[in-house]
């Protein structure tokens, strides 16, 4: 055989041998999760885990497992950067997609990149000297780490996600639907309200989710900005402590191999399928919004 | 009629105003950290230790810790991620397998970076007994960074038109000579972009490192990859929460945040650069 063809079939067979291990060690951690996770429940039932709200692993005597608060807490911060992030994204994007000029477009969406770019502690950071104090000035409260903090800067982070995606499926909207309601007589804000925004309809809902997805699973910001507080929240005014703050909170005190370690797993675990139903509705709703003309 | 047209342009004036509101958050954080940063910046803040329990001196080892970890993150991630891509783009049939495995890598680049430092903790500190170090640190990194490198890579893998690989294949080139001197010259610019993004994402993540290396305060550079680090995200989450004086040490916190901010910013213009200056170049050629 050629040497040519012999480097052929091995580089082939390297890029195969690099492929199988990308994917075993990425699936591998899904199932690590789980396999940790799973065995938390030799000691805690279901019932409590879920519908409790006492989560206090390290109490003496009778340890308790239930993630209701945070899980409560988590969703929380995440429904008030989504009531803000929303408009305000799909707004920017409409703009960006259909109202601005090629060249606007083209020096803003970089810049908008790089908010997506800002580290998440730095966002934090951000909170806890800006937006936190500027919160207990204006509602009056000792201490402005909130919920409601963290939903202002989660929102920020998840605008960038949500007004990418939901540019590109706005964008994608074909012209003829634009001409076809302008030839009727409609001018351009009834033509983007009534005819180009229901077309991207899948698309920005796909985007939306994403962003959701963004906030739920942000870790230092929340962790910085929010108070870290277990118990269950009244309003976005109290302090909470969510999924992914917890274990971070937790995991560098907790010994290994014990019950509370095998719970943050299995918190770990419910984190990581919720981003995955996030992730796969998105994909199923985007994959919509293209049109075959 | 005439309500038709106010309406339209109170919408798109509101369209304007969210534009402008989302450049306007940008422009704060910017300006927060810029203005109340630049004042520590000096060369004993970037080339000194910190002092008297890090309320004094400079960032040294938290930016040779990021470096460092970033560099094992890169010697891990970049390879294995573009070799992959390759082998998914050039390589494997268009199966259903494939076509799942596709899926669940697109689905990893979304998962939070917590559980990434779960599993780092998990496998690579404990089960491998690698321990609190710069190598389960980095490697953590790379399992975060993996997905995009090989998402992005594969992206531009498939923008290369069919004709230039058939091209090639017709004048009796190998696969592989195909792709070497026809597909990746192409390629090349999408997969660096994508890599420095994604390298910049790994340097300020602060969450998969907390529980695999990263150490609060250290007198001494790490000196192989089984030692642990400090690192500049870490250092700025303890210098704004954990840290006993909290207040006097916030021009440090800012200071920190501001060398941060400019090494992602930096990592991220070169790489539109890259992006801008290929896709001229590209269009010229075709």
């Amino acid at each position: 055989m050629q040497k040519r063809h012999f480097i052929d079939i091995a580089i082939k067979w390297l890029f195969f041998g690099a492929a199988a291990t990308s994917v075993m060690v990425l699936l591998g951690i899904f199932g690590m999760l789980l396999f940790n996770g799973v065995k938390a429940f030799a000691h805690i039932s279901l019932a409590e885990f879920f519908f409790s709200s006492n989560w206090n692993p390290s109490a003496y005597g009778k340890p308790s497992y239930g993630i209701l608060a945070m899980l409560t807490s988590t969703f929380l911060v995440t429904l008030g950067a989504m009531l803000l992030a929303v408009p305000l994204g799909v707004g920017a994007a409409t703009y960006l997609a259909q109202v601005a000029t090629e060249k606007t477009r083209l020096i803003l969406k970089p810049v908008i990149e790089l908010l997506a770019a800002i580290p998440s502690v730095v966002v934090g950071f951000i909170g806890i000297v800006m937006v936190g104090p500027f919160i207990a000035k204006v509602f009056g409260l000792s201490n402005g780490l909130t919920a409601l903090n963290g939903a202002i800067l989660l929102a920020v982070m998840s605008l960038p996600t949500i007004i990418t995606v939901a540019e590109d499926a706005i964008r994608s909207v074909p012209n003829s639907f634009k001409e076809a309601s302008y030839s009727l007589g409609a001018n351009q804000w009834t033509t983007l309200i009534k005819v180009v925004l229901p077309a991207a309809y899948s698309g920005i809902i796909a985007a939306i989710i994403l962003g959701m997805g963004r906030a739920i699973g942000e870790t230092m910001t929340v962790l910085m900005a929010t108070g870290n507080a277990l118990a269950m929240p009244r309003g976005f005014f109290d302090p909470v402590r969510t999924m992914t703050a917890t274990i971070a909170i937790e995991l560098g005190e907790v010994p290994y191999g014990t019950t509370h370690y095998y719970s943050l797993f299995a918190v770990g675990a419910l984190l990581f399928l919720i981003s995955l139903v996030v992730n796969l509705l998105a994909e199923n709703l985007a994959g919509r919004y293209r049109y075959k003309l | 009629m005439r309500q038709n047209s106010l309406q339209q342009r109170l919408g798109l004036n509101t369209l304007r105003f969210f534009v402008l509101l989302v450049l306007l958050f940008l422009g704060i954080i910017l300006w927060e950290v810029f203005s109340k940063g630049s004042g520590v910046i000096n060369s004993g803040f970037l080339f000194d230790y910190p002092r008297k329990g890090m309320t004094l001196g400079g960032i040294f080892p938290t930016i040779m810790g990021t470096i460092f970890v970033t560099l094992v993150t890169t010697i891990f991630a970049i390879p294995m991620g573009i070799a992959t891509a390759i082998y998914l783009s050039e390589y494997a049939n268009d199966n259903g397998i494939n076509r799942l495995i596709r899926a669940s890598i697109r689905n990893l680049a979304g998962v939070p970076s917590i559980i990434y430092g779960l599993f780092g903790v998990a496998v690579f500190v404990q089960g491998m007994g690698l321990g609190s170090s710069v190598l389960s640190s980095g490697l953590t990194l790379g399992l975060l960074t993996l997905p995009y490198i090989i998402t992005t890579t594969e992206e531009a893998l498939k923008n290369v038109p069919h004709s230039y690989r058939e091209g090639a294949l017709a004048l009796g080139a190998t696969k592989w000579e195909a792709i070497w001197t026809n597909v990746l010259p192409s390629a090349v610019s999408g997969i660096v972009t994508g890599s420095i993004l994604g390298l910049s994402r790994a340097a300020g993540e602060t969450a998969p490192i907390l529980f695999t290396g990263v150490a609060f305060y250290l007198r001494y550079l790490p000196g192989s990859v089984y030692d642990s680090f400090m690192a500049m995200p870490y250092h700025l989450y303890i210098l704004s929460t954990q840290h006993h004086a909290i207040e006097e040490v916030r021009p440090l916190a800012y200071g920190t945040a501001l060398v941060l901010l400019s090494l992602v910013f930096v990592l991220n213009i070169i790489a539109f650069i890259i992006r801008y200056r290929y896709r001229n170049f590209n269009k010229a050629r075709i």
